[in-house]
Parts: C-alpha cells; sequence; structure tokens
C-alpha cells in the first residue's frame, strides 16, 4: 500500500512539474488569475478534509480498542465531511463556470495564456484530486460494510488502514494545492 | 510416462481446478496460470502486430504506394508501435516468465498478492480492448505513432482518445505487477536465500519493479492530460494557448526511455540464467552483474533528453545527458564481459536456449553500440529520425528483448508444459530467424545513414535497393518465426516428457517437477548455496 501512494504521489509530481514550468514562465499570470479563487472555500476545504483524516485515524485507533460502533461512527463522519468537500467544490466550479472560467471558454480565451493554463491546472488538478476523493469514499465505504459484517475486527485491521493510508494521501495532495493555488496571490 | 507419473508425489498444477472449463483459467489465482495467460493474450497480439510490421516491409519494397495508401501506413506503424511497446515487450518477461518463474526461483508457493495479479491481468486485457477498439471507431485509427507526440496528438481527427486511454489503463496493470514482485522478492524468499544467494533473474525483476513502479505514473498522468487536451482543450501542450509541446515530449520521454530497460534488464536476466548452465560453470561476476543491473535501473532514469537532441532543448541540457546516456553503456558492457567470461572455457552444450542467447549477446552488442552513436550529439543530428533509430531499437527491443524471450520460452519450456521440443527444428527455427533477422534491420542502418527517413510510406528511388533486401529479410524472418511457433505447439502437444532437470540447471525451479504442482514446494527448501554452484 505504501508502494501504491508512492506512485500516486508520482502521479501528481508530473503535473506539479507542469504547473512548475508555467509558473516560472507567466508568474504575473498565474499572480492575477490566483486573485480570482475564493480563498475562504478553499481553506474550509482545506479544514473539512484535515478533520476527516483526523477521524479516519481516530476510527483505526476505535477498532484497535474493539470500540465498533465509535469506529463506525467515526468513518461516517469521515465519509459526511468528504461529501461536504465535494459539493463546496461543486459550488466553487459552478461558480468560476458561470463567470465563464472554464477551459476552451471564450472569456478565459480574451484573457493571456498565463490565465489560460492557471484554470487548466486549476481545473485539471482539483478535478484528479476529487476524483481521488470520490475512490477514497467509495473505499471507505467498502471498509464500513465490512465492519459492519465483522470482516474487519481488532485483530485484523489491515484494510481500514489502508483505507486510512489512501484519505491521507487525498488529504496530504489538497495540502499542496491548495497554496499552490489559492495562497499565491 | 507411467515411471514419471509414479515418481512425482502431487499432481501438476494443470490436474487441480478450482472451476470448469476456462473459468480454471480466468478466475485461477496461481500464478502460474497467470503467466501462461499473459503468454497466450501475447502471443495472439504479437502475431497480429508481426503482420502488420510484415506489411509495412511489403509496403516499402518498392517506391510508390505498392499495397497501401499513406494514410493505412501511418495507422499501421502506429498501431504495430502501441501493440508492440505497450502489449508486449514491456509487460512481455516480467508478466509471462516473471509470474511463472519468480516464486519458484526464489522458493515461494505464490507471488505476495495472487488476486492483485489476476486483476492485474484484467486490466491488461481491458486496457489491449480499449486500445484495439481505436481501430475500429470514431474518426479512423490513430496515426501519430505510439509516442503520441503534441500537439499532433490532439490536433489530429483520427480516433486517439482510446488508444491513449488504453495506454494508461495497461500502465496500471504493469504498476501492480512491479508492486507485487517487489513485495513477493522483499518477503517471501526461502529461508536462508539471502540477497546475494538470490538468481539473477529474480534480480533483474527486482530492478524492473522499481522501475515500473517509479516510472509509469508520469506517463500515466502525460496521457491523462493529453486527454484533457483533446477533451476539454486546457491548452498544456498547445502553443496557441501558452502551452509547450517540447513539455510533452519531456514527460513522455521521463518514463519511456526508463521503459526500455523495463524491457531490456528481465532480458538480461533470462541470458544471465541461460548461459551458466549450458555453459556448466558458475557465472562469472555474479555480484558485478547485480551492481550492473542497479546502476542501469538508476542511470536509466536520468537519459531520456537523449530522445530531444533535435527538439530545442539547451546546450548545456544536451552536453548533460549525452554524457549520462554514455554511462549507461558501461553497466551494459560490463554484463556482456561477463556472459562472455561465463562460456569461457564453460562444458559448452549447443542446445537451443544456448544458441537463443548467444545470438542475443551479438544482437545486442549491435544494438548498443549503434545507441551510443545516437547518444552523442553530432552523430545524431545527422541520423535523427531516420531508419537508422528504427534499426537501432529493434535491435534492442526486437533482438534484445525478442531473442531473450525466445531463449527463455525455449529454456523454460520442458518445466512449463512438462514436455521436451524437437530441437532439429527448434535450431532450423533459430537459424532461419537470426540470419531473417539480420537481413531485415541490417540494410535500415545503411539506408539511415543515407538519409532515409523514418515513417514514411515512400521513399526515393537510391534507397530501392537495400529497401528490397530488408523486405525479402522480413518474409525469411516471418517463416522462422512460424517454425518456431508451430514446432513449440507442437511439441507441447506430443513432445517427450520432460524429466525434472533436462538441461542440469542449479536454480531452484529445476528441483521441482515438470510441470511444477500447484503449491510448487512440498517443502518450502531451505537455501545455503548461491545459485550457481557448478563444479
Amino acid at each position: 500500500m505504501w508502494l501504491f501512494i508512492f506512485t500516486e504521489l508520482l502521479l501528481f509530481a508530473g503535473l506539479f512539474i507542469v504547473y512548475a514550468t508555467y509558473r516560472y514562465k507567466n508568474w504575473q499570470a498565474f499572480h492575477l488569475a490566483a486573485k480570482e479563487l475564493n480563498t475562504f472555500i478553499g481553506a474550509l476545504n482545506t479544514v473539512i478534509l484535515l478533520t476527516s483524516s483526523a477521524t479516519i485515524a481516530m476510527s483505526i485507533t476505535a477498532i484497535q480498542q474493539k470500540r465498533k460502533i465509535l469506529a463506525m461512527v467515526l468513518m461516517g463522519i469521515t465519509m459526511a465531511v468528504g461529501v461536504v468537500f465535494l459539493v463546496n467544490k461543486y459550488f466553487e466550479w459552478g461558480l468560476k463556470i458561470q463567470h465563464g472560467l472554464y477551459p476552451g471558454s471564450q472569456t478565459l480565451l480574451e484573457f493571456g495564456k498565463g490565465e489560460v493554463l492557471f484554470f487548466g491546472l486549476y481545473f485539471f488538478m482539483t478535478g484528479l484530486h476529487a476524483l481521488h476523493i470520490i475512490v477514497g469514499l467509495i473505499f471507505i465505504g467498502f471498509v464500513f460494510v465490512y465492519v459492519i459484517r465483522n470482516r474487519i475486527t481488532f485483530d485484523n485491521y489491515v484494510l481500514l488502514e489502508n483505507a486510512g493510508l489512501y484519505w491521507h494521501l487525498v488529504d496530504i495532495i489538497w495540502i499542496f494545492l491548495f497554496p499552490l493555488f489559492y495562497l499565491i496571490t | 510416462m507411467t515411471a514419471e507419473k509414479k515418481e512425482r508425489k502431487e499432481p501438476s498444477f494443470y490436474e487441480v481446478k478450482k472451476h470448469r472449463g476456462i473459468f480454471a483459467w480466468i478466475l485461477s489465482t496461481d500464478h502460474k496460470r497467470i503467466g501462461l495467460l499473459y503468454l497466450y493474450s501475447m502471443m495472439t497480439f504479437f502475431s497480429g502486430a508481426a503482420i502488420l510490421g510484415l506489411l509495412m516491409k511489403l509496403e516499402l519494397i518498392a517506391p510508390g504506394p505498392t499495397i497501401m495508401t499513406a494514410r493505412t501506413y501511418n495507422g499501421f506503424f502506429t498501431l504495430h508501435g502501441i501493440i508492440m511497446i505497450f502489449l508486449i515487450v514491456i509487460p512481455g518477461l516480467p508478466a509471462v516468465f516473471g509470474n511463472f518463474m519468480l516464486p519458484i526461483m526464489i522458493g515461494a508457493r505464490d507471488v505476495a498478492f495472487p488476486r492483485l495479479n489476476l486483476f492485474s491481468w484484467y486490466i491488461y486485457i481491458t486496457g489491449a480492448i480499449i486500445v484495439l477498439s481505436s481501430q475500429f471507431t470514431g474518426g479512423g485509427p490513430p496515426d501519430t505513432g505510439w509516442t503520441f507526440y503534441a500537439p499532433y496528438s490532439f490536433k489530429t481527427s483520427t480516433n486517439m482518445l482510446p488508444a491513449v486511454l488504453g495506454a494508461f489503463t495497461l500502465g496500471f496493470a504493469s504498476i501492480l505487477t512491479g508492486l507485487n514482485f517487489i513485495v513477493t522478492i522483499h518477503r517471501m524468499r526461502a529461508p536462508g536465500m539471502t540477497w546475494m544467494k538470490m538468481p539473477l533473474f529474480p534480480w533483474t525483476l527486482y530492478g524492473t519493479a522499481w522501475i515500473q513502479l517509479l516510472a509509469t505514473p508520469i506517463v500515466g498522468i502525460t496521457l491523462l492530460m493529453t486527454i484533457g487536451e483533446r477533451v476539454l482543450h486546457i491548452g498544456f501542450f498547445d502553443p496557441a494557448l501558452g502551452g509547450d509541446p517540447v513539455l510533452y515530449q519531456h514527460l513522455f520521454w521521463i518514463y519511456s526511455h526508463p521503459a526500455v530497460y523495463i524491457m531490456i534488464l528481465p532480458a538480461m536476466g533470462v541470458i544471465s540464467e541461460i548461459l551458466p548452465t549450458f555453459a556448466q560453470k558458475t557465472i562469472y561476476g555474479y555480484k558485478a552483474i547485480i551492481a550492473s543491473t542497479i546502476a542501469i535501473a538508476f542511470v536509466g532514469y536520468f537519459v531520456w533528453g537523449h530522445h530531444m537532441f533535435v527538439s530545442g532543448i539547451s546546450n548545456t541540457a544536451l552536453f548533460v545527458f549525452s554524457i549520462l546516456t554514455f554511462l549507461v553503456a558501461i553497466p551494459s558492457g560490463v554484463k556482456v564481459f561477463n556472459w562472455i567470461s561465463t562460456i569461457y572455457k564453460g562444458s559448452i552444450s549447443l542446445r537451443t536456449p544456448f544458441f537463443w542467447a548467444v545470438s542475443f549477446i551479438f544482437v545486442f552488442m549491435i544494438g548498443g553500440l549503434t545507441g551510443l552513436v545516437l547518444g552523442s550529439l553530432a552523430t545524431n543530428v545527422h541520423v535523427h529520425d531516420t531508419h537508422f533509430v528504427v534499426a537501432h531499437f529493434h535491435f534492442i527491443v526486437f533482438g534484445g528483448v525478442g531473442f531473450a524471450f525466445m531463449g527463455a520460452l525455449h529454456y523454460w519450456f520442458p518445466k512449463i508444459y512438462g514436455r521436451m521440443f524437437d530441437e532439429y527444428w527448434a535450431n532450423l527455427g533459430w537459424l532461419i530467424f537470426f540470419i531473417g533477422f539480420l537481413t531485415l534491420y541490417f540494410p535500415m542502418f545503411i539506408l539511415g545513414i543515407a538519409g532515409m527517413p523514418r515513417r514514411y510510406f515512400d521513399y526515393l528511388p537510391q534507397f530501392h535497393g537495400w529497401n528490397v533486401v530488408s523486405s525479402l529479410g522480413a518474409i525469411v524472418t516471418i517463416m522462422g518465426l512460424i517454425i518456431i511457433i508451430f514446432n513449440l505447439f507442437r511439441s507441447a502437444r506430443i513432445g517427450a516428457p520432460a524429466p525434472k532437470n533436462p538441461w542440469g540447471g542449479r536454480t531452484l525451479e529445476w528441483t521441482v517437477d515438470s510441470p511444477p504442482s500447484l503449491e510448487n514446494f512440498e517443502e518450502i527448501p531451505v537455501i545455503s548455496k548461491g545459485p550457481y554452484d557448478y563444479k
């Protein structure tokens, strides 16, 4: 699982390289474009994800202490909070698209090339990240069912731990995405 | 046969079935069955792609349109490249022989994650179907070549999406197989088998697995970005939108150059297994081979720029990439010296796998040395994107990996099927194939230096002569292939029963039954000696 997480990080590393290259070339445009993003929603989402990481970590501890119900509640919170993150993301994207700021749009083409790249990267990277959130939610959902059926118990919780690891990965990628897109103004 | 049957205590893995009919194969998590699943799927794809190659050579037998239009030719070389690279040579040796032999050679009952292993095969097949569907749907077969270079790959009207998506999917299968092997090698070696007592084929698989794991995600994201370009017009690589096509080339080759070492490292491992067995002599410089394996895997990461000498990168970068490329030649040279020294003064038995191994060294040397011609800056400018390049990588990929694959197939055939093959026909097939191979690709070096570019369906009249030679070579090669494959098919059915150890090998796979039982070993052996312990 650690190795798999490593490959996931490398997947995003490719995107970070692209980001770095284009930011180096168009730093002014990136600076201006980042102002378009709502730092409040971004920060909110950061808090949300960090909370969910904490709850999933707590659920692992709960399982270790044989407190099944508590573990399930904590996993439930994680999933609920993950969904809230996606809802936030939906509104954020929706607003951008309403303003005509999406790849290939007419409004965006009227801006400079730097803005085009910034929003292209923004949608692509946060989109891929959202996809990982969805995968993570499904993963935790399966683990949740397993816990109900007692397939995961205090002495056999590797799967839950892996789900937790995956969720932390999703979290840590966001920790990098957040400053790169929201805080560089 | 009856004596043989009495001798074994456990039935062979063919006889133990959990499910009926075809489900015994496609639902099995046994590493041996999965290895064979890969083998049969690859054979199917390979015959298709080989025929495409033959048709392309027939097109080039005379100037002007001979049997196909320019568009068909473009589609053919793209499909030929995609199938051969992504479906055959990258997964080839690890997925087939790695799966079948790795657990046996390190004394394990199966790989670390058997279900994940089967799942990788399903991903592989899904990827293959997606790739092939690009031929029949949408705006015609893709025509970018297997490299999907931007900006053409998102500008062309042909059906790029399935091809790129399929390659992306195949990457996942590759990553999961690599992950599985790393864990298997770390955790499941037999007691007493320290790292320095592990046979060389598992060692090379280990190096390969790390490359698969570390390099494939980059191409994954690159291909995803290409899809994003086509579908969403994001502009990562589109100069009109501020993107940079050269960045695509960087990202693509960051994976695809190490991918060459994914292909060649296990091939080197196979050769390092075959030679000691047929020289009945311990491998020369065991540690040097391991060190050079790791060195190749490591340095191989930093040479991707040599594909881009004429793409417009800075002079410093050119210089550095060229030097690093030369560095890779050193560990490769070390290996060649080790192999030659292994057979020096050995008691050599001239059997089919030995012929394949020796001819591997021959073609690998030609392929490797011409690689240096391409790796030095000045000569590269002259031969860049000519037939010289085509000849070079076919010598490495088809000559190197292909010969090693054939060698492995003949070497382990008795173990896999429990029957010997007919050596007369196998040797004849090898000879015809070898002659055909040289006639097919050697003229391409000359054509390339003379200036014939690659990827054109037509050429100037002065190139005619060597092209005829090359096309005739293609026909001979295919004839050789038919003999080899037909002979193996026939021998798998009616060959003489094979003993446990037909070649006198010393590695663990020769201590188990042919074919092995489901659990490989009745009792996991305890290792106290090195892998090539000959007198």
